[in-house]
């Protein structure tokens, strides 16, 4: 392969890494943000507002234990609402995280050296946001546990025939392998900040984390016989969670809900969304911490062009999903199509197809898909398009199904506001704390990167 | 530079996560120890009355059958607890002095109920009908125990949904002839003490409980298993 600090195509193609970096400069770079920099002012700010919104959330979360999901703006016939729609988002939102770690890393994509690290903390906070919703929205979240199957004094197993059950499976799966994942790719970073610590105590936390990485050629060889395996592992879940996220409707059979376009469309929904969020990040965070020469407009144009052509696939989705409505001249379905357009919530429906249809193909041209003040203002209106398309989903569907009689609105109140908000907030404070006290572009990885690592391979 | 950590802690470590396994399958058993336990479900333990009423005396000793007492227990879902009345029938005429009985006498003179510490306690959201199971053959002691042998009262199950099940799973394990209900010395049957039943003799309870299913048309566990069968 070419020297990836070369560009590869002309001078249009920026590198992965700006040129003129040794391993001891990248190493510098990237641990001093964790070891000598200083608490910023503005650090400070955000992880400060991100703390209180998360005590918000605690504050939302100890009334519903208190008082129930009446609460919430849910009733029959919308019994999903919020929890439902932001469940689907944030586990969304996660997907590009393993998507970057683990297929571009199959796939030999080396510009996802700098970003995979923080994509994957990402996706570790937003699978805990998600993860939040559905033991928030259970009548008696205290009893959460009963949706395992252990062998427990009701001698009965919860009911494998069900998707919601696939689900946990799905979720708890996907974040243990996103923690493991995501812990084994730090072994040697945090082997690194031991050895430049200066603080005793960070050295021994960092020293413990590390688990006595030496970097010997013997840990090397079976390390990265070990992530070869997680990436695997974790490839077919880049598919799978979303698959099943998605059955939670498509097992259905509500109009709207009962598709086989479902999975699909969903796992490039949340690839979509994903993308979305880790250009939101890694925007302002190369930007503050003046990483530009490691996150470069290669790696936001790369992720511009992910966004860009699974948003036509989410399209396609929309389009089909309509069509067959049309189509298949089921009076239910067309009505649902009927709904979206002019019923209660048409103006949302409209919206969501302008945030994730039309405003995204400014993402065809180059001048404004390299711009990154635009980039980062199209995977807001994208993240808010997403959010969007799952509230049509849920709610649309679930206030008018076959009977005019069991018809009904769903308004959301303050407490499902303020539970959205919060995790927000919270998923702000984990990620504040993450860059503070892990090193969030992969130093290892980075240094394969250097036209050096190359030379040593030849020889 | 010196190490951080000592030699011995390549050790430490590995026996700690060793351990781990352990540990936390030690807590899982623990937990379900702890769950079925007389802590959790009272099986076994006597719960204070407000007059010592000793079942051992009223059925082994004076030999009164369940229903004096219990009226409701072939009609209804609630075996019914006896008024006041109940107890005067007797104790107008024995122990009338007795300062045990004198909770009693005060209810009857001040017309409110003596307030029971109820021992079988299932959960409200468990429908339970004691008729339906007398009239299908299981014993009061199969559930409740050897009652006559209780001087106080205590619940002989756990009342967990497991103890429920293991009979609704199987019910012709427990199934004994309608007359034996109120027996409350009803031997299961075996080669040496047959059980005579419609001119047949059983002499094992797997051909006696297979007769009985289809003999009160039992209906199938699929049936008696369904969630709505006791969550209504």
């Amino acid at each position: 392969m070419d020297d990836p600090t070369q560009a590869t195509r002309g001078s249009r193609t920026a590198p992965v890494i700006e040129p003129g970096y040794t391993f001891a400069t990248i190493t510098d770079k990237i641990s001093s943000i964790v070891l000598t920099r200083p608490v910023s002012n503005g650090w400070l700010v955000g992880f400060g507002v991100g703390f209180l919104i998360t005590m918000m959330l605690l504050y939302a979360m100890g009334y519903l234990f208190l008082r129930g999901v009446g609460i919430w703006g849910v009733n029959i016939p919308v019994g999903w609402g919020f929890a439902i729609v932001n469940f689907v988002w944030w586990i969304g939102i996660g997907h590009a995280g393993t998507l970057i770690s683990a297929i571009l890393l199959l796939l030999r994509q080396q510009w996802r050296n700098s970003i995979n690290r923080f994509a994957e903390a990402m996706t570790l906070f937003a699978v805990a946001c998600a993860g939040m919703f559905p033991v928030l929205h259970l009548g008696r979240p205290w009893l959460a546990y009963w949706l395992f199957p252990y062998p427990n004094s009701m001698n009965y197993w919860p009911q494998f025939r069900s998707p919601l059950v696939w689900d946990v499976f799905a979720v708890s799966t996907y974040f243990t392998i996103s923690l493991v994942f995501w812990f084994i790719g730090l072994i040697p970073d945090l082997a690194t900040l031991r050895d430049r610590a200066e603080n005793k105590w960070a050295a021994i936390i960092y020293g413990i984390l590390a688990m006595g990485w030496r970097g010997s050629a013997r840990h090397w060889k079976r390390y990265e016989t070990a992530y070869l395996l997680l990436a695997g592992l974790a490839t077919p879940l880049v598919l799978s969670v979303h698959t099943v996220v998605s059955f939670d409707f498509a097992i259905a059979i509500l109009p709207g809900w009962h598709t086989t376009i479902f999975p699909p469309y969903f796992v490039a929904g949340a690839i979509y969304s994903g993308f979305a969020m880790v250009l939101m990040l890694a925007i302002p965070i190369r930007k503050f911490y003046g990483l530009e020469d490691f996150i470069t407009q290669r790696h936001l144009e790369n992720s511009a062009k992910v966004m860009l052509a699974t948003g036509l696939i989410v399209a396609y989705g929309y389009a089909m999903e309509a069509f067959m409505n049309w189509y298949g001249g089921n009076p239910y379905d067309n009505y649902l199509l009927w709904n979206r357009l002019h019923g209660p919530y048409a103006p949302i429906y409209c919206a969501l197809l302008f945030c994730n249809i039309v405003f995204p193909q400014v993402l065809w041209f180059r001048k404004w898909r390299t711009n990154p003040g635009l980039l980062f203002l199209v995977s807001f209106v994208v993240l808010v398009g997403m959010w969007l398309e799952r509230f049509i989903i849920v709610v649309v569907s679930l206030h008018r199904d076959f009977q005019t009689s069991s018809w009904g609105m769903y308004y959301p109140t303050k407490w499902d506001w303020m539970t959205y908000i919060g995790t927000l907030g919270f998923f702000m404070a984990a990620f504040f704390l993450f860059i503070r006290i892990l090193p969030m572009i992969s130093i290892f990885e980075m240094r394969t990167l250097l036209p050096e690592a190359k030379e040593v391979k030849a020889e | 530079m010196a190490q951080i950590f000592h030699r011995s802690t390549n050790t430490i470590s590995r026996a700690t996560i060793f351990g781990a396994v352990f540990i936390v399958a030690f807590l899982f058993w623990a937990a379900a120890q702890v769950q079925r336990s007389p802590y959790v479900t009272y099986a076994g333990v006597v719960r204070p009355q407000p007059v010592p009423f000793s079942h051992q005396h009223h059925v082994a000793g004076l030999g009164i059958d369940c229903r004096y007492c219990h009226t409701s227990v072939e009609e209804s879902r609630f075996a019914g607890i006896p008024p006041t009345k109940t107890c005067m029938n007797c104790h107008a005429q024995v122990w009338t002095k007795a300062s045990l009985l004198e909770p009693v006498r005060e209810s009857l003179r001040t017309d409110k109920s003596l307030v029971w510490t109820r021992v079988n306690d299932l959960p409200d959201f468990v429908y339970f009908d004691h008729s339906i199971h007398i009239h299908k053959g299981v014993g009061c002691d199969t559930c409740h125990g050897p009652v006559d042998r209780m001087p106080m009262m205590y619940n002989y199950g756990s009342l967990l949904m497991e103890w429920c099940l293991n009979c609704h799973r199987a019910p012709e394990k427990n199934l004994r002839p309608r007359e034996q209900v109120f027996n409350m010395r009803y031997q299961q049957p075996s080669s040496d003490n047959p059980v005579l039943l419609d001119g047949r003799s059983f002499s094992d309870q797997d051909s006696l409980g297979t007769y009985l299913v289809t003999k009160y048309k039992v209906r199938t566990v699929a049936d008696i298993t369904s969630c709505d069968t006791c969550h209504r």
